[in-house]
């Protein structure tokens, strides 16, 4: 049964956290479906966006054990309903002269952009919803998919509050 | 946590003079709050601005001046270890220093285990150093030990240069990516002015919380660097904020469930040493008249002789202390985590019992066994607590009645006593020896043992009346590791008759330290339990594997003569400058435990030479049910319940 759960993780921007992070999943025997990382509106702090397919009990257990880490400063379950999550994703098309334009109009209808051309291939950029996505993937299947690739999820809290607003008042009021 | 445990200085706010060396006396460990107002006071500055600290103090130093003025802040009075290439620079200024005693060991792992050993005995955090590369490395086993069964440790390694980091310069070791799955949380130091904040930082994290092993691994260009020091130093831990105060409405549930119990059981773990709770327990259990379960690693916690005590649970537990889980209807764990020795087949442990786990590690609570109240907190806190409202309750009318259940327990305890069999050949039986050692040194020794039979025998059949008197390896279960750590213990207490108990397999192992404890005058006694085998294997080897011995026989199969004969022991044991003694008749057991414990300048070994067919029991085979345990081969124990 699948049971996707997405993990916001607040870190310290340190070396060795990502490291950290990964070999606790693998040494916990929980697996990461996918898993993204960058910086944050504070230089000292990145995030993760982790997304983990486990049931409920391993999941309170792995975000314990993340907690745990010293390096990991937050951790926020984003329920699905409750939260922007996007993909992006690249994908190089076989395009001649007889398809191009039917896959530039499968582009349009998937709001993607093309973003290199050459004479026997388009390359597609695409963001959204991993569902959407697939769908993406599965009508440009039949032309020709030459090359793909695709980011972790990211995702981020409907609504004005921040998760890193209470984490880190103290930080700029000290700065 | 408590004044023993907290390795911040008590002058952790107040500027002090900075002088080289720093002044002679160990700084004695403040209360928590220091600890606890230094790191929130160390979680204000952004991690990109420098320590807070008052600049008038600072000094210009190199970073391995740094390094020991920091480790003579938090109050290091000794260092196990060994010097080398990168670690060279940190050792210079080791030698003036009037507070830290450095103990040159004679490999790493003995460094390692020696700080354990140090730690438990003391309660305060054991350091070790060694050198980059192979040095580090040798350090593994220690660490995964210590974290394993939660020994405040911090480790000190050199590193290749900073230039030189992952280049494969010679004798590079990438120690903190090595060791990040068996440490609490490690760091690479690269800059000078970096060393003083990590090792505050190091000992705050290795002592708070749930205690365990701190590495640090520094660069030589930083310990040669020129920087400025000053103390104390911010820390920068945003994320480590331990939880020590339990939740009240919590308590007031165990509490309420407590009384309302008919089967309790308290089961308690090494948290309540760590925490320095046992007196808070003995109150506990005396109030609520609850039976009390000590494991492994809280043999001591409890006195044995406690009417309430059923001793040990666990795959080699007592009947009473077995039966006692299985048949509870409810379960107090204190500071203990459900392992797998504990437990047996998990799905059949206690199954009628609901569960109180306190613990200090939320990642404890409900991973083994669902928890119905978890509480979250420093043993200590939560059991001062669970006594203020079991009070309550008492006053209100309203006390657990226990008869029944008492009357259960005494049954079993009265029909399967601990007990072992004479050897019909007039052999040693080892049992004997470790529970002799036991009446003869008494309450106030201090024990330690290797893992293996002897170790269970050392669990089952000496009487721990006083926390922190009994010192093994209960998780990692690292053959090795009493002779070194009997080494550490007896330099934490000097005055405090430190024996291991140790096999002659497991003693193979580290026994190079001996040579250690002669040259620093560390007077252990090590009592070896020889029976010429790895006896723990050979057990299962016995019940499992149709007596097929296959390399469990360390002896030497040209004599007749029992027990391991390569090396010889007594010879071996000269040669380290120690005393040696053998004995291999029950008549001389005695003389040669008084023997033994009449010299108090030298080393002692005695080569106790044993039957090798002893077997330990009870046993709950492993995979299988609690239930199915066995007080000797093929006898299983007949419950009360079951002969109504």
């Amino acid at each position: 049964m699948s049971d996707k759960h997405t993990l916001s993780v607040l870190v310290e921007n340190k070396p060795g956290v990502l490291v950290r992070i990964a070999g606790l999943f693998s040494r916990r025997g929980f697996n990461i479906e996918s898993l993204a990382v960058g910086p944050t509106e504070h230089a000292e702090i990145s995030r993760m966006t982790i997304v983990v397919d486990c049931e409920e009990h391993p999941l309170v257990q792995v975000t314990k054990q993340l907690n745990k880490l010293i390096n990991v400063i937050k951790i926020v379950e984003l329920e699905a309903t409750q939260a922007v999550q996007r993909e992006l994703i690249l994908i190089k098309v076989r395009a001649d002269a007889d398809s191009r334009s039917k896959v530039l109009e499968t582009v349009a209808l998937f709001r993607a952009h093309v973003v290199d051309v050459a004479l026997d291939a388009v390359t597609v950029e695409a963001t959204g919803s991993h569902d959407k996505l697939d769908a993406l993937v599965r009508v440009l299947e039949p032309f020709g998919i030459k090359e793909l690739v695709q980011s972790g999820a990211i995702a981020v809290g409907r609504g004005g509050r921040s998760i890193t607003d209470r984490t880190l008042r103290p930080l700029e009021r000290s700065a | 946590m408590t004044e023993q445990t907290s390795p911040v200085p008590p002058k952790a706010h107040a500027p002090s003079p900075l002088d080289i060396p720093a002044r002679g006396a160990a700084q004695k460990p403040p209360p928590s709050k220091a600890a606890a107002s230094a790191q929130s006071a160390g979680a204000s500055p952004s991690a990109a601005s420098p320590p807070a600290a008052p600049p008038a103090l600072a000094i210009k130093v190199t970073g391995a001046q740094a390094l020991v003025l920091a480790m003579e802040r938090v109050g290091v009075e000794v260092v196990f270890g060994i010097p080398g290439g990168a670690v060279l620079p940190a050792y210079d200024p080791l030698l003036d220093s009037k507070q830290i005693r450095h103990i040159l060991v004679r490999h790493e792992q003995g460094a390692g285990h020696a700080a354990a050993g140090y730690a438990q005995a003391t309660g305060r955090t054991g350091v070790c150093m060694a050198t980059s590369g192979p040095g580090a490395t040798n350090l593994v086993t220690p660490l995964a030990d210590a974290y394993m069964d939660s020994v405040p440790l911090v480790a000190i390694t050199g590193q290749v240069s900073t230039s030189l980091i992952g280049t494969d310069g010679f004798q590079e070791a990438d120690i903190s990516g090595i060791t990040y799955p068996v440490t609490k949380h490690n760091f690479l130091v690269t800059k000078a002015e970096d060393i003083a904040r990590t090792i505050g930082e190091a000992f705050h994290l290795a002592g708070t919380g749930r205690p365990g092993p701190v590495l640090v691994d520094i660069a030589k260009d930083a310990l040669q660097a020129t920087t400025e020091f000053s103390w104390p130093v911010a820390f920068d831990l945003p994320g480590y904020h331990p939880v020590t105060r339990p939740h009240s409405r919590q308590v007031r549930e165990a509490a309420k469930m407590i009384t309302e119990a008919k089967r309790p059981v308290l089961y308690v773990g090494g948290g309540v040493i760590k925490a320095d709770a046992w007196a808070e327990l003995k109150t506990l259990a005396e109030l609520t008249g609850a039976p009390v379960v000590t494991t492994l690693m809280a043999r001591g916690a409890f006195p044995d002789s406690h009417p309430l005590h059923l001793g040990m649970p666990g795959m080699h537990g007592t009947v009473a202390a077995v039966g006692a889980l299985q048949r509870a209807d409810l379960i107090v764990a204190l500071g203990a985590r459900f392992d797998d020795r504990v437990t047996g087949k998990l799905d059949s442990f206690a199954p009628d019992a609901l569960i109180v786990h306190a613990d200090i590690d939320p990642a404890e609570i409900s991973k083994n066994r669902r928890a119905d109240v978890p509480i979250v907190g420093d043993c200590r806190e939560v059991i001062a607590e669970l006594i203020t409202t079991v009070t309550t309750e008492h006053e209100h009318g309203r006390t657990g009645d226990y008869t029944e259940w008492w009357a259960q327990l005494d049954h079993l305890r009265q029909t399967y006593p601990l007990g072992y069999d004479e050897e019909s050949d007039g052999s040693l039986a080892p049992q004997y020896v470790i529970e002799r050692i036991g009446q003869l040194v008494g309450p106030d020794g201090v024990y330690l043992a290797g893992v293996g039979q002897h170790q269970m025998w050392a669990a089952q059949f000496i009487g721990y009346e006083k926390p922190r008197t009994w010192i093994n390896s209960g998780g990692l279960g690292t053959m090795g590791f009493a002779v070194p750590a009997a080494m550490g213990a007896k330099v934490g207490l000097p005055e405090a008759e430190v024996w291991a108990i140790d096999g002659d397999g497991c003693f193979q192992m580290t026994n190079q330290e001996l040579a250690t404890c002669a040259i620093e005058g560390i007077p252990v006694k090590i009592a070896i339990i020889n029976n010429g085998n790895l006896g723990m294997v050979r057990q299962w080897q016995t019940l499992f594997y149709n007596e097929r011995y296959s390399n469990t026989n360390l002896g030497d199969r040209k004599t007749e003569l029992r027990g391991t004969r390569i090396p010889d022991f007594v010879k071996l044991a000269e040669a380290y400058g120690c005393i040696g003694l053998r004995c291999e008749r029950k008549e001389d057991v005695d003389a040669v435990i008084e023997q033994a414990m009449a010299i108090n300048d030298q080393p002692v070994v005695i080569d106790f030479i044993v039957h090798k067919d002893a077997m330990v029991w009870p046993m709950v085979a492993a995979g299988t049910s609690n239930d199915d345990i066995k007080f000797a081969r093929g006898l299983a124990p007949t419950w009360e319940a079951d002969t109504e």
